[in-house]
C-alpha cells in the first residue's frame, strides 16, 4: 500500500515539478533541486495541496569526495581470487570540484501520508545554501548540524553556530577527507594546571578495508 | 546630565535579567545537556541549550566499519530503549539488499520492540516523578523493567546493549529456559523459590507471566500519580502545544500524539508485522506535560496486548529466525565444520563483511520516542558510504526554548523530564 502511494507521489512530483528531475527509489520518490530555485520549490512542496509537505523529518549533507572508490588498492589481482589491500589511497587525487557535496532534505506529508527526498548538489568552491527556516522551523538545528559537521553555510539563518562539537574546535569533522581520529587530542597538564590541545598521536588502522564488488553473486540477491 | 542619569540609576539597582547555567552535570538533565537559562525573577524568558556533550561521531564510525560491526553502535544511541535503534539500522540494509525477514524473527522483533517501548516509558514515568521530588514511582517502575532486562539478558546475554537483531532477522530463537535465582549469602533458599516460579518455563512462559500482571502494575503507578493532586499541579497546563506547531516542529512520537493529532508509524506506514496485529493508538488533548504523562501510560497498556499477541502467535508458529543468504547471514558452527563452502562464507563474512547494492534508502520505526529514522548511503562496498540517524529527541529538545518560555523555572525540570530525551541518540 505504501508502496503504491509513494508511486503516485512520484507521478505527481513529475507533472507538479516540470523543471525538476525526480527519481524512484527504494521506495522514495527524489526530486533534484537546484540552489536558485531551492526556496520556491520547497515553499511548492509545502503548500500545493496534492503535496502537503508538512513535516521537514531530516536534513542531512553527503560528501561524495570518496564515493564509489575502494579504500585500499591493491597490487594485483588474479583471475579467480580477490586481490590483497596494499596501498592506501592517496587522498590529494581524489579532490573533485563540481557537485561535492549533497543536501538532502527528507520530507514527510502527514495529511498524504507520503514521503519525499530532495537533493541539492553544491560544488566545492562554493557551499551556500539557502536556509529552509522560514519553511519548517525546525530546520534551525538540522542546518546548525550541517554547518557544524560539514561546513555548509546557510544564507539567512537566524543562528548559525556548530552544535555537536566542542567549543573552539576546528575543522568539519564528517567531510571524508578529515581523519577518522582527529587532528588534535586533549590532555589535563598538571604543572600548567589546565587543558591542552595537542596534535594527535593515534594512528588510523583500517583493519577491515573498504572492498567494492561490483561482480559479486552477493549483489544480487532476489527472492 | 548624563552622568547624573547612570549615577542614581546605579543607586537604585539597574533590574537585569539573570542568565545562568543549567548543567552541564545536571540529575534532571537526563544526561550532558547544559542549558545557558535566562530568568527574570523566577520565570523563563529564554533558554539556550548547548548539545553535543555526548558526541561521539557515530555516523562517522559506521562509515569506517562493515555493516555489521555497527548494529552495537545502534544500541548505544538511545540507551534507554535499545532493540528498536537496531530494527532502524537493520531495517535499512535489509531495504538495500532485498532481504526477506522471516515471519517468526519478525515477530520476535514486534516483541521486543514493545518490551522496549515499555522498558523506556518505565523509565520516563519514574525518572519524572523523581525529578519532581516523588521518590515512590522510581522503584515501582524499575521493579518492572527488571524483569523486562531479564527478557533482554534471556535471548542476548546482555541486560542493555542486546546486540541481537541482524539484517535477515535475529541473531538466535528465544530460549527453552530461564536463568534460575541461586542460593547465596545475600538469598536465602525460601525466598528463592518464590524468585524462580515464574522462571521455570521458558522465555515465552516468562514473558505471558509479565503481561498478565502488567495491567495490574500499570493501575498502580495511575494510582499515584494519575489523580495525584501535586503531580497535577506540576503537569497540567505546562507547556502546552497545538497539533500545527508541533508538526511545523517536527514533532512525532507521543510528543505529538498528545497534542491529539494521529500519528503512528506502526498504523500509518506499518513495518515488520504491525498490521496484523490488533493495538490502539492513544491519543491526548492539550499537548501539556500530563497529557504526554497519559498518552505513555495508555501506550504501555497497548505494547502489553502487542505483546501478548506475539507471544500467542510466537507459540503456534515454529521456523526459522533467520533468512538463509549465505553471504550476509553467517552459516552456523556445525555447517561451516562439515561443508568448504561454507567455511568460506564464514570466513568471507567475519574477515570483510558483505557488499550491499549501490543505493540510497529511508528506513523509520515507530521508536519510544517517536520516528526514528536512518538515511543510508552505500556505494557497493562493504562498508556503509554515509548513515544519518534521524532521532526523534533531535527536534523535540530544539523546541524546548518554545515551551518554557514564560514558564517558571521548576518547570524547566519537568518539561525536559515530559520530553523524553537521551543524549545518545541526540549527540549521536
Amino acid at each position: 500500500m505504501m508502496h503504491k502511494r509513494q508511486q503516485a507521489l512520484s507521478v505527481r512530483l513529475k507533472s507538479l515539478c516540470p523543471d525538476n528531475r525526480v527519481d524512484y527509489l527504494t521506495n522514495m520518490p527524489i526530486l533534484y533541486g537546484e540552489i536558485d530555485s531551492l526556496e520556491s520549490i520547497m515553499q511548492h512542496l509545502q503548500t500545493h495541496d496534492d503535496l502537503q509537505m508538512n513535516m521537514l523529518l531530516d536534513l542531512c549533507v553527503v560528501d561524495r569526495l570518496h564515493y564509489g572508490v575502494d579504500e585500499w588498492v591493491g597490487v594485483q589481482g588474479t583471475s579467480q581470487g580477490y586481490d590483497r589491500a596494499r596501498t592506501p589511497l592517496d587522498q590529494q587525487s581524489l579532490i573533485q570540484e563540481k557537485g561535492r557535496f549533497e543536501v538532502v532534505y527528507h520530507l514527510l506529508s502527514t495529511t498524504h501520508n507520503h514521503r519525499a527526498r530532495v537533493k541539492v548538489s553544491l560544488n566545492h568552491a562554493s557551499t551556500l545554501v539557502p536556509s529552509m527556516t522560514g519553511i519548517w522551523p525546525n530546520a534551525n538545528w538540522y542546518e546548525r548540524e550541517a554547518f557544524d559537521l560539514f561546513g555548509i553555510r546557510f544564507i539567512n539563518h537566524p543562528d548559525l553556530r556548530r552544535i555537536l562539537t566542542d567549543y573552539g574546535f576546528v575543522g568539519y569533522p564528517m567531510r571524508k577527507d578529515f581523519p577518522l581520529q582527529g587532528r588534535v587530542e586533549l590532555r589535563y597538564d598538571a604543572s600548567l594546571a589546565r587543558c591542552l590541545y595537542e596534535p594527535v598521536t593515534l594512528e588510523n588502522r583500517v583493519s577491515t578495508p573498504k572492498v567494492i564488488r561490483r561482480d559479486d553473486d552477493r549483489l544480487s540477491i532476489t527472492e | 546630565m548624563m552622568i547624573d542619569l547612570v549615577s542614581r540609576s546605579n543607586a537604585l539597582g539597574e533590574l537585569k535579567n539573570f542568565t545562568f547555567n543549567f548543567g552541564p552535570q545536571h540529575p534532571a538533565a537526563h544526561g550532558v545537556l547544559r542549558l545557558v537559562v535566562e530568568v527574570e525573577g523566577e520565570t523563563v524568558v529564554q533558554i539556550d541549550p548547548h548539545i553535543g556533550l555526548l558526541h561521539r561521531a557515530t555516523e562517522k564510525l559506521m562509515e569506517s566499519k562493515p555493516f555489521n560491526h555497527s548494529i552495537g553502535y545502534m544500541d548505544r544511541l538511545d540507551y534507554v530503549s535499545i532493540l528498536p535503534n537496531e530494527h532502524v539500522y537493520v531495517m535499512a540494509i535489509e531495504q538495500l539488499l532485498g532481504l526477506k525477514v522471516p515471519k517468526r524473527a519478525q515477530y520476535i522483533r514486534v516483541m521486543f520492540d514493545e518490551i522496549s517501548r515499555i522498558l523506556n516509558h518505565l523509565l520516563v514515568l519514574g525518572s519524572t516523578a523523581l525529578d519532581m521530588g516523588a521518590l515512590t514511582p522510581w522503584f515501582y517502575t524499575f521493579r518492572e523493567r527488571e524483569i523486562l532486562m531479564d527478557c533482554y539478558e534471556a535471548v542476548s546475554g546482555a541486560r542493555m546493549h542486546a546486540n541481537y537483531y541482524c539484517p535477515g532477522g535475529v541473531l538466535r530463537d528465544l530460549p527453552n529456559r530461564m536463568a534460575q535465582f541461586e542460593e547465596s549469602p545475600w538469598r536465602f533458599s525460601s525466598e528463592i523459590k518464590d524468585l524462580n516460579a515464574p522462571r521455570s518455563g521458558s522465555l515465552l512462559d516468562y514473558i505471558q507471566y509479565f503481561t498478565d500482571i502488567f495491567p495490574a502494575r500499570c493501575d498502580e503507578y495511575e494510582a499515584l500519580l494519575t489523580d495525584n493532586r501535586i503531580w497535577k499541579q506540576r503537569t497540567v497546563g505546562i507547556s502546552p502545544i497545538d497539533a500545527d506547531r508541533a508538526l511545523a516542529l517536527g514533532f512525532t512520537g507521543p510528543m505529538l500524539r498528545s497534542t491529539g493529532y494521529m500519528r503512528d508509524l506502526r498504523v500509518d506506514q506499518p513495518y515488520a508485522v504491525y498490521d496484523a496485529l490488533d493495538f490502539n493508538i492513544a491519543l491526548g488533548k492539550t499537548g501539556d506535560c500530563y497529557d504526554r504523562y497519559l498518552v505513555r501510560v495508555a501506550e504501555m497498556r497497548e505494547s502489553n496486548r502487542i505483546i501478548q499477541q506475539c507471544v500467542d502467535w510466537l507459540r503456534r508458529h515454529k521456523g526459522p529466525v533467520v533468512s538463509d543468504h549465505p553471504k550476509v547471514v553467517p552459516p552456523t558452527r556445525e555447517r561451516s565444520k562439515m561443508y568448504m563452502e561454507e567455511m568460506i562464507h564464514q570466513f568471507k563474512h567475519f574477515s570483510e563483511g558483505y557488499s550491499v547494492p549501490e543505493g540510497e534508502t529511508y528506513a523509520a520505526v515507530e521508536h519510544p520516542k517517536g520516528e526514528m529514522g536512518v538515511y543510508m548511503v552505500s556505494d557497493g562496498a562493504n562498508k556503509p558510504y554515509r548513515v544519518k540517524i534521524r532521532a526523534a529527541g533531535f527536534p523535540h529538545l530544539q523546541a524546548l526554548n518554545e515551551l518554557c518560555r514564560g514558564h517558571m523555572l521548576s518547570d524547566v525540570v519537568v518539561i525536559l523530564a515530559s520530553m523524553d530525551i537521551v543524549f545518545g541518540e541526540i549527540d549521536r
